[in-house]
């Protein structure tokens, strides 16, 4: 290694960051803390990457740890496992979401497996940072949410920060685990900017978070829909409903504890995420909630959710996206005086 | 890179040759002008040994499948030029990428049989310890293990270490797009690795010549600028000579080779597939007739490097590997449900402890 270590510089924790300055903080601090960390991918040594997420990286940290590769997938995502074999710790960006399905079997069949496969001899500390998600106008392609693709899969863990906060806790949380991660970013989320702590935290990789606590119903989202989920919270206070909101951060392996817990308190939840609903994400969470806390529901859970269509295009997608109103309805649904839900009122 | 300048890799890119490199004709006669150096005698044994070795071995494997001892087993019968003469030329910190295929190479490069065959046997889908050896483990997705060669010799190049990564592949395995996107990463990064293909007729039971329309395999390498060769892969000198000078340029940081080993695949696919549907007894003789374990024994022969005596010396000592190996495959092999969840993540979940759990009281 050419490269030595370098100190971060010193920052205010006050000054409002974007999420995508507080990604590149986050690359930008491990590369100084861990020489065995790389950073590679398409336009993201010059350029900075598409969303500038490595912005100024390959020129302060040199082509041996921040380097561009060919444009291919597969290869980014199969090297980065040779490169973890042989010690390494490399963060690879896809360059939008829908771009990594040729990588999808690296990431599925060997990525996913190798630790197990090996009886825990191989690590694969790999993290795979793909933005993802709509609402920002991008054409066919670039606006997918394929988070349960990856949160189907065994072995890997699939996270995505809601915050700029927890975006740089759990991307150095990401780098230092010894488990592959799919770190999802949501990218209608790249420039809200809020002050960050620039803080380790080993938790914000494997437990939800309550963003704002409440008594009469708990929703659940991710992503950009932290941000939606709390916009509801904030109408739903107005119209008389103390609305709970979760910020789930890991998708896989799933925080049972901290979203049960909030739905037998409130005996009321409703699912949120942009991903179509029909096996989604949404599913899963739905099922969980209903095995463990049957007894303390007042209503059926609910999913508020992209419809099953592929992604729009960028005219039409506000209509597929999951918006504050559309989750206030599905909140008055929640059988308040006993109302029947029909099938065909259901999101 | 500036706008001006080309490929990485410009400087590598002749067209391999038409006919394959042999140093040592089907008869067992020298061949000369090939432009490899011919290795010494005692190398040449050595391989002879080996692959003696590996064809007892294989032979095992394949009577164990047919007892019901292993799940399936691709033979490497025929192949055993190329799988000894390539691991051969590995130093001892170079690393080995095999595929299914690849059995005797794997056990060539000294992991226990019984180890090796865990993946086939089905007990567990690895049973050794790639760090033990510098042995990955055998890839069944095939040319995947590719990306993985290229991205640890990568590493190993980042940290200033000379080691180099050999990576076996299949002629069906060139046409997977992990295939090309190795190749061409290995030549932009000048990786290095080392790409051997066996062309063994066939992949199951589609032909090379429905695999590709290229001259041969080897004539891809100039399309990446990298240097190719294209060899006899019966000829276990051939072999060892090509890979070890590929590996040793790699290491002294010249870059990524491709190499083709034009052989023959004599066994079917597995034990559970059936030749006669796809191709002919004929075909399949005339290839016994290009024997790579004869062409050394009449080689070393005719040279006076193997007597009687010596040759009854490697055929006993293969015959004790293989009855070890028979002895210790007929015990069943301890299971434990445990290990379906002790690996799956560094410390395992909670929902992954609770299953665990169920799992082990329903066995109980």
């Amino acid at each position: 290694m050419t490269e030595t270590t370098r100190e971060a510089p010193a920052r205010s924790t006050d000054e409002p960051v974007s999420m995508a300055g507080a990604l590149n903080l986050a690359l930008t601090d491990a590369l100084s803390a861990d020489e065995r960390v790389v950073v590679y991918g398409e336009d993201v040594g010059p350029l900075g990457g598409v969303f500038r997420v490595t912005d100024g990286l390959a020129s302060r940290f040199g082509e041996t740890r921040v380097f561009d590769t060919p444009l291919a997938e597969a290869a980014i995502v199969g090297t980065a496992i040779g490169m973890a074999m042989n010690g390494m710790r490399p963060v690879v960006e896809i360059q939008f979401d829908a771009f990594a399905y040729p990588a999808f079997e690296q990431i599925t069949s060997h990525l996913a497996k190798l630790r197990n496969r090996s009886r825990g001899r191989i690590e694969m500390p790999v993290v795979i940072r793909i933005p993802y998600g709509g609402g920002i106008g991008g054409v066919e392609h670039h606006s997918d949410s394929s988070e349960v693709f990856y949160a189907h899969t065994a072995g890997l863990r699939v996270v995505t920060p809601g915050t700029p906060d927890d975006a740089y806790t759990m991307l150095r949380a990401a780098i230092d685990s010894p488990d592959p991660v799919i770190f999802l970013e949501p990218k209608r989320q790249y420039w809200a900017k809020a002050p960050i702590a620039r803080r380790l935290d080993a938790r914000s990789l494997t437990h939800a978070v309550v963003r704002r606590p409440g008594s009469a119903v708990t929703l659940i989202s991710y992503g950009a829909m932290a941000t939606t989920a709390l916009e509801v919270a904030e109408a739903g206070a107005r119209l008389g409903y103390d609305v709970e909101v979760i910020d789930l951060r890991t998708l896989a392996p799933f925080d049972d504890a901290t979203v049960s817990e909030s739905v037998r308190r409130t005996g009321r939840a409703i699912v949120v995420h942009e991903a179509s609903g029909f096996c989604g994400y949404g599913a899963e969470v739905a099922a969980r909630l209903t095995e463990s806390c049957f007894h303390y529901l007042e209503a059926p859970i609910l999913r508020v959710t992209g419809l099953d269509i592929p992604y729009p295009p960028p005219m039409l997608e506000s209509h597929h996206l999951p918006s504050v109103d559309r989750v206030l309805d599905a909140i008055e649904r929640l059988q308040w005086d006993d109302h029947v839900v029909l099938p065909d009122e259901m999101g | 890179m500036t706008a001006t300048e080309t490929f990485a890799g410009s400087s590598a890119g002749a067209l391999p040759s038409d006919e394959p490199l042999a140093l040592i004709a089907a008869d067992g006669s020298p061949v000369e002008g090939s432009g490899l150096r011919r290795p010494a005698d005692d190398v040449v044994l050595d391989l002879y040994s080996a692959m003696v070795l590996g064809r007892r071995f294989d032979a095992q494997a394949t009577a164990l499948t047919k007892q019901g001892r292993l799940a399936v087993y691709p033979s490497s019968r025929g192949q055993e030029a190329c799988q000894v003469g390539a691991v051969r030329a590995l130093q001892e910190r170079d690393w080995l990428f095999p595929t299914y295929r690849d059995s005797v190479a794997i056990v060539t490069r000294g992991v226990d049989p019984v180890a090796a065959l865990t993946l086939l046997r089905g007990n567990w889908h690895l049973g050794y310890d790639p760090y033990e050896l510098q042995v990955a483990p055998q890839c069944t997705p095939l040319a995947t293990n590719c990306c993985h060669a290229v991205g640890f010799a990568r590493a190993a190049a980042l940290k200033g270490e000379s080691t180099a990564a050999l990576v076996m592949m299949g002629d069906g395995a060139t046409s997977e797009g992990d295939a090309h996107e190795a190749l061409n990463f290995a030549a932009v990064w000048r990786a290095p690795v080392v790409f051997l293909v066996q062309t063994n007729g066939y992949a199951i039971s589609v032909p090379t010549n429905k695999q590709s329309a290229a001259r041969t395999f080897a004539h891809k390498g100039i399309g990446y600028g990298m240097s190719a060769q294209y060899v006899d892969g019966n000829d276990a000198a051939a072999v060892t000579v090509a890979v070890g000078d590929a590996l040793e340029h790699a290491r002294r940081g010249g870059g990524p080779t491709l190499i083709e080993a034009h052989t023959y695949r004599i066994e079917a696919h597995t034990n559970a597939d059936d030749a006669s549907r796809y191709r002919s007894n004929d075909e399949v003789l005339l290839w016994l007739a290009r024997d790579p374990v004869d062409r050394l024994d009449h080689y070393l022969s005719a040279r006076g490097s193997l007597d009687t005596f010596a040759r009854q010396a490697i055929a006993d000592h293969a015959e004790s590997f293989a009855e070890s190996f028979r002895q210790r495959m007929s015990v069943d092999p301890e299971l434990d449900t445990e290990d379906l969840f002790r690996h799956v993540y560094a410390d395992p979940p909670e929902h992954l402890r609770r299953q665990a759990r169920r799992v082990a009281a329903d066995a109980a």
